[in-house]
Order: structure tokens, then sequence, then C-alpha cells
């Protein structure tokens, strides 16, 4: 199997299925011997013992969506580090001042968004 | 090689469960004696059968199903919080190599030689669980918590990544054996390999953001339990409650497990064998974690995300250049 590329996913494969196997087990024993009464004032969902008012799925506030927004440009950035962390060995001075030029360009993008108060949690 | 592997996963995983269950008990026991009470004392001498009635009394409950729910993702979201969790460990080299019966046996699941890679993308993939569990919930406490959950995964995502950028640059592998193999020494400062020297900023933004992406004190505002009763899990009960209790824990041993090993040199160490050396370290983070939560008080929502990125971040950015720097000039 050596030099087999795929082999250690092999591994992971076989963790994988074990895994969910034992949740599945654990859910399906757990039905076996607990008691099951449900009835309506039991199912309702809970809201500090009182009827719940209105739909659950309320309103929320969007900075939310602005710092999902800002996570993916940063995280492709973070991305882009790894491969190059791993040969910097062997690139020399030119890619560190690559890199750094690109790390300055993306950090000017977070004081942007810093100066345009989207980091400020109201 | 299928058969060995299936015994090693079998063997991690049970190692990695009864771990979860007597890291519940080692909590309550610190956190109890720190606030001078007791903890757990009735199961067992000093209550060390509590998880296992823990257990038991979990699996007697009923399973209460709200209304409202969305069945398929309700049901789905224990299982995909808990199984990235669990996959950590399948990359974590825990011992050295040993002899079995005149066969090398690897103590790791899988030897990837991207493993770091592997570890921060499983680790990622937990937001989902919860950001279903709380969206299919029909609660609007699962919902903030899960929201929260995310936007706070998502922001310390980023900084945790960059903290061990440090650490590749230095030693220009991804790979945790190699990465192991490195910090081992044979002289008496056994510890002087350890990258946490090399790279001390580097530990300091690992251990804040892992404590933020395990959603552990100061940083559990998802399941704040005075403002959201119990976050994105207020509505699971029975076993599926106990999956996401047991995932939490997990998250909790992988990064430590991971931290041991990118940091302190995994399972090397002089005199004890090399396995000891392993649980020793990732049982000092685990302490550690708990003597967070026996200390600090919560943060507030929006001095977390605001330290999140104009604290860790530009540090975390600062640091990658420095080391780099370093690495040049070395």
């Amino acid at each position: 199997m050596k030099g087999f590329y795929v082999a250690p996913y092999l591994s992971i494969l076989i963790f994988i299925v074990i895994g969910i196997g034992l949740v599945l087990f654990t859910f399906f024993l757990a039905r076996l011997i607990r008691p099951s009464h449900p009835y309506p004032a039991k199912t309702i969902n809970y809201e500090c013992a009182e009827l719940p008012i209105g739909d659950s799925w309320i309103q929320f506030n969007p900075r939310f969506y602005i710092f999902a927004l800002i996570f993916v440009i940063f995280d492709v950035e973070a991305v882009f580090l790894f491969p190059w962390a791993v040969a910097f060995g062997q690139l020399g001075l030119y890619a560190l001042i690559e890199m750094v030029i690109f790390i300055l360009i993306l950090f000017y993008g977070l004081y942007y968004a810093w100066k345009q108060g989207v980091l400020k949690w109201v | 090689m299928i058969l060995i592997s299936s015994v090693k996963v079998i063997v991690v995983v049970v190692a990695v469960l009864t771990g979860c269950a007597w890291s519940t008990w080692l909590e309550r026991k610190v956190v109890g004696h720190m606030q001078h009470r007791m903890g757990p004392t009735f199961a067992g001498p000093y209550g060390l059968l509590q998880p296992i009635a823990d257990f038991i009394k979990l699996i007697f409950k009923e399973d209460i199903v709200p209304s409202g729910v969305e069945r398929v993702a309700y049901g789905l979201a224990p299982v995909l919080s808990f199984i990235p969790a669990m996959l950590v460990f399948a990359v974590v080299p825990f011992a050295a190599d040993a002899t079995l019966f005149g066969h090398e046996i690897k103590m790791v699941i899988s030897d990837l030689n991207i493993g770091i890679l592997f570890v921060f993308a499983v680790t990622s993939l937990g937001v989902y669980g919860l950001v279903m569990a709380g969206w299919s919930s029909g609660s609007k406490y699962s919902l903030l918590g899960s929201l929260r959950a995310s936007a706070q995964m998502i922001s310390y995502e980023v900084s945790y990544g960059l903290s061990i950028v440090g650490i590749v640059l230095i030693a220009n592998t991804l790979s945790l054996r190699e990465l192991v193999e490195m910090q081992g020494s044979d002289s008496i400062w056994f510890f002087s390999n350890w990258f946490v020297f090399k790279q001390p900023l580097g530990f300091l933004l690992y251990l804040t953001c892992a404590i933020a992406e395990t959603n552990r004190l100061p940083f559990d505002m998802p399941e704040a339990e005075s403002e959201l009763v119990a976050g994105y899990h207020t509505e699971y009960s029975s076993m599926r409650f106990a999956t996401f209790f047991v995932s939490e824990y997990a998250n909790m041993l992988a990064v430590s497990a991971v931290g041991a090993t990118l940091f302190f040199g995994g399972w090397q160490g002089p005199y004890l064998p090399s396995i000891v050396w392993f649980i020793l370290k990732v049982f000092c983070f685990m302490f550690f974690y708990i003597w967070l939560r026996g200390t600090f008080p919560r943060f507030r929502y929006d001095q977390l995300m605001s330290f999140g990125w104009k604290v860790l971040f530009p540090l975390a950015l600062l640091n990658v250049i420095v080391t780099a720097a370093f690495v040049m000039l070395d």
C-alpha cells in the first residue's frame, strides 16, 4: 500500500464509518429502553413556561452577514498563506517581500472595514 | 492493513469517549473545589462513577421532540457536531512508533502529510452542527444561540488558522508526525526544542482562539445559560443532548491534543513512556480550560467580536510576518 496516495484517507473513512455507527447504535439502544409519552402540551417549544409568541424565525441583526463576508475574504488569505509557509525554505527573500505586500493589501481592507464602523457591534 | 486500522480506530474512539466522560467528572470536581464545594461525591469513591450514572440517567430519559422542528436537520445536527470533533484524533500521533510481534505499528491512525490542514478543515465543519441545531429547533433561544455560535466561530477561525502559520514557516511541513519528531531533544533540557519557545505569541493566539472555537468560558456566548437558556441545544433531550454534550468535551480534548502536539512536543519526553507524556500534556490543557471556567466571567458579545477582529487578527498577521523575517535571517 506504500506510495498509494489514497491509503491514509482509507483509515479516515473507517474512522467516520465507525463514528457514525457508534452514534446511531447509541440512539437505537436509547430508543429501545426509553419511555415515550408525548402529548401536545409537552411538545410545545420552550419559552420560559409561557406559550411561544409569534414565529420562532425572528429577525436578527444583519451584522452577522457582514462578519461572514469579512470572514470569507480573510480565510481565503489564510489558505494562500499555508502553501507559501510550507515552501518558504526554498523560496527566499523575494517570496517574503511578495507575501508582505499581499498581507498589507488585505490589512488595508481590514483597516477600511474598521474605519467604516463595520467591526463595531451596536 | 484495514484490520489494523479498524482496531486502532476502535481503541482511539473508546479512549476519547472515556476521556470525555471523565473530563466531565474532572470539571465538576475542580470547579467545585474552586468554589469551596465538594463536587460529585456519592457515586463511587470521590464520585468517580458519576459519568456512568449520568449516562444511565440520560439513556433512560424520554426524548422530547418539539412539534415545530425540521425533522431531518434536527436529527442530523448532533451527529454532525460529534463526528468532526472526533475526527481530529484520526491524525494526531499519540505515542512513539511501537513494535508488536515483529510488526512496526505507527501510533497514529492516519499519517497524513497535510495533517494540520486536515485538523483545521475538520474543526471548522463543527459549526454546521450548531447552526443546523439552532435553525431546526424552532425556538428563539436556539436560533440566537446558533447565530452567535456561527459568528463567533468564523471570527476566531481566521486567527486560529493564522496562529500556526508561524510553526509551518519554521518547520516547512504540515505533517503532525514530522512536527513532533522535530521537537524531540536528547539533551537534559528535553523541552528546549518545543515550538512554544519559538512561537510564544503564536501559542497565546492558538490558546485564545481554541477556547473561542470550542465555545468555552469566557467565550461561551452560544450557550450562555443566564440569557439563552442553553443556546443551540435548548430543545434537545435524552441521548441527542448527550451527543452535543460529549462533542463539546471531545472538541476540548481535540484542541488540547493538537495544542500539545504543535507547541509542547506531543509525545516527546524523557523517562516515562511516550503515551503517558501525551496524556499528561493533554490533561494540563484540560485543567487550564477548567481553571479558566472557574476564574473568569463571560465576555460581552461586542467585546468578543471586537477582540477577535481588532486585537487577535492583526496580532496573528504580525506574528506571521515577524516569524517569516526571522526565518529569513537565520
